[in-house]
């Protein structure tokens, strides 16, 4: 119990950011057209590419004899490269018809 | 002035940018006129954020050149294959390619637990708190990637839908194995490396008898789904990391991949739990009403091209098999003669026809077709008394009547476009084949209905050439 308790009590201010952020998601897609959930789903799965971060810091902070660590953060970094990378072409690749058309 | 500061300064400063073309991104692709610059300033945030943490993170040391050298190679390895496949995908491929990288991104979520993990078991404090988050990361992660992978095999039409007899009890004992493991380890702070292996396999296998039973006309649910998973495993990395662009980007898309998941099910007029629980093309209850079919007619191609061409309202109704033949060039062509002769054409979409809400704006966009030519569902129904010609092509379920008038149907209740309101109705397709929810379709033997058979592009090209001759 002390151990979840101090565990708020230090993250308190990270437990605030994510609630506010929840709300936020759902604010900001709440008036979404249909016409774009296709674009929307393809944007936001680039954006949790944002993960590819943790993988650099765990590249960043291993001990260059850690093999482990070092294959298997390699590993995650081509991942969140392909998630982040491929997201955002795709759904610009979708955006773009859209955008040659309202000309 | 101090460098250190002065660079995790720098660091912090590019996460708050990153933060706020996040949300901005989001919010800009809610609207089509903004929606590219949207995107794109998303992913400039996504650049700096990532450019920041390698130059500020850390203090750089000559004796991490290889950590340096396979970040880079990492980067571009990923860069290079993810660029590639993204611009030779095809527009009907979209829904498994989002899927795919979906997928990506949850292995890397899962990857980094992993590390992480095995980072507590050489010294560093190890605390519960930490230990549930690094778990849950590598839970979520594990099964947003298997379940994905299935996604995309099942879009691709690599893997059919099997449904295991039990299957429910199979998956309930599943979580129950997952976070009994995940509890004892955490609880225990017993850090086995075998036991956390366990953990990855059963979150794996989870994510792929989780996805295998539910039939295609769910798919797009699921992928939201899915992709609002991975945003929480990101989270869940922010916030074992601190890192607050990880956090922001994380929970927004956890939280609105929710919202859209939840959207998408109030069109179908399900629940999420039905989608999840009730296996939609398990096919039990397809062959119920087979005795009472009634007989087919059929239309040639010259009757229809008269029909069209002497109507005033037309409406056009596409499915996923406008997508497969690649048609949506030739329906276009189709359009611009009609309106020639004065006909007056519009689109039905219905919001999950296709593999994905959405996929028949993009797939019609990508055709020039003009926006206030497609119309939403609700605004179609309200005119379809009033249309003469009806054309449905390559679309099923989300033109049958069972969805209205037979309650033991898998899809009574979802909302559908009323076509049988029209005068006459053509429906183009392939064979009498199916729907992708595996069930009958009463509509083929509605007396106002003739069916034109054949692939949807050669028989629009048949129709365009027939039209010219008039």
């Amino acid at each position: 119990m002390e151990e979840i308790l101090s565990l708020f009590y230090e993250n308190r201010e990270f437990i605030f950011l994510i609630i506010v952020s929840i709300f936020l998601g759902i604010e900001v897609i709440s008036n979404v057209p249909a016409v774009l959930h296709t674009p929307l789903m393809s944007g936001a799965n680039a954006i949790h590419g944002v993960v590819i971060i943790g993988s650099i810091i765990i590249m960043l902070q291993a001990d260059p004899g850690n093999y482990y660590a070092l294959v298997l953060g390699f590993l995650a970094v081509i991942l969140g490269t392909l998630n982040v990378v491929g997201g955002f072409v795709v759904t610009n690749r979708m955006l773009e018809m859209f955008k040659k058309k309202s000309k | 002035m101090d460098i250190k500061l002065l660079g995790l300064s720098l660091l912090e400063l590019s996460y708050i940018v990153a933060s706020v073309t996040f949300i901005l991104g989001l919010k800009m692709l809610s609207s089509p006129d903004k929606a590219r610059k949207g995107n794109l300033i998303a992913g400039y945030g996504m650049g700096l954020a990532i450019a920041a943490t390698i130059l500020f993170k850390e203090e750089f040391s000559p004796d991490k050149w290889l950590n340096y050298s396979l970040i880079l190679a990492g980067l571009i390895i990923g860069t290079v294959i993810g660029v590639r496949m993204a611009l030779k995908v095809k527009m009907t491929a979209m829904p498994q390619m989002v899927s795919f990288f979906n997928g990506m991104g949850g292995a890397c979520a899962g990857v980094i637990s992993l590390v992480e993990f095995d980072h507590l078991r050489h010294g560093g404090e190890v605390s519960t708190g930490m230990l549930i988050v690094i778990l849950l990361g590598l839970i979520i992660g594990s099964v947003s990637f298997s379940g994905s992978m299935i996604a995309y095999g099942k879009l691709e039409g690599k893997i059919a839908d099997k449904a295991l007899p039990a299957g429910q009890i199979i998956n309930i004992l599943l979580l129950i194995a997952i976070f009994g493991l995940a509890g004892f380890l955490a609880i225990s702070g017993n850090l086995s490396m075998p036991m956390l292996y366990g953990l990855l396999t059963l979150s794996l296998l989870y994510g792929v008898l989780f996805v295998m039973p539910i039939g295609g006309a769910d798919m797009p649910v699921v992928i939201s789904l899915l992709n609002s998973f991975t945003g929480m495993a990101a989270a869940f990395g922010g916030f074992l990391y601190g890192n607050q662009a990880m956090l922001t980007g994380g929970i927004l898309v956890g939280s609105a991949g929710t919202i859209l998941t939840v959207l998408m099910c109030t069109a179908m007029n399900r629940s999420l739990t039905n989608v999840i629980i009730g296996s939609f093309g398990g096919g039990n209850a397809a062959s119920a009403k087979s005795g009472e079919q009634g007989t087919i007619k059929e239309i040639s191609v010259t009757d229809a091209a008269i029909l069209l061409a002497y109507a005033n309202k037309v409406s056009v109704v596409p499915g996923y098999g406008l997508a497969v033949a690649q048609a949506q060039h030739t329906v276009h062509n189709l359009e611009k003669l009609l309106e020639d002769k004065g006909v007056e054409l519009t689109y039905a979409i219905h919001p999950v026809a296709g593999r994905m809400p959405g996929h028949m704006n993009v797939l019609l966009a990508e055709a020039d077709v003009p926006y206030p030519k497609l119309l939403e569902m609700e605004d179609a129904n309200e005119g379809m008394a009033s249309t003469d010609v009806v054309l449905v092509i390559g679309a099923n379920d989300v033109v049958n009547p069972a969805a209205e008038n037979d309650p033991s149907s898998p899809i009574y209740g979802m909302p559908v476009v009323k076509v049988w309101n029209a005068k006459n109705i053509i429906v183009l397709k392939r064979s009498m084949g199916k729907g992708y929810a595996g069930i009958e379709n009463e509509l083929f033997f509605h007396p106002k209905n003739r069916m034109l058979f054949g692939d949807a592009k050669d028989s629009l090209e048949k129709l365009i050439a027939e039209l010219k001759n008039l």
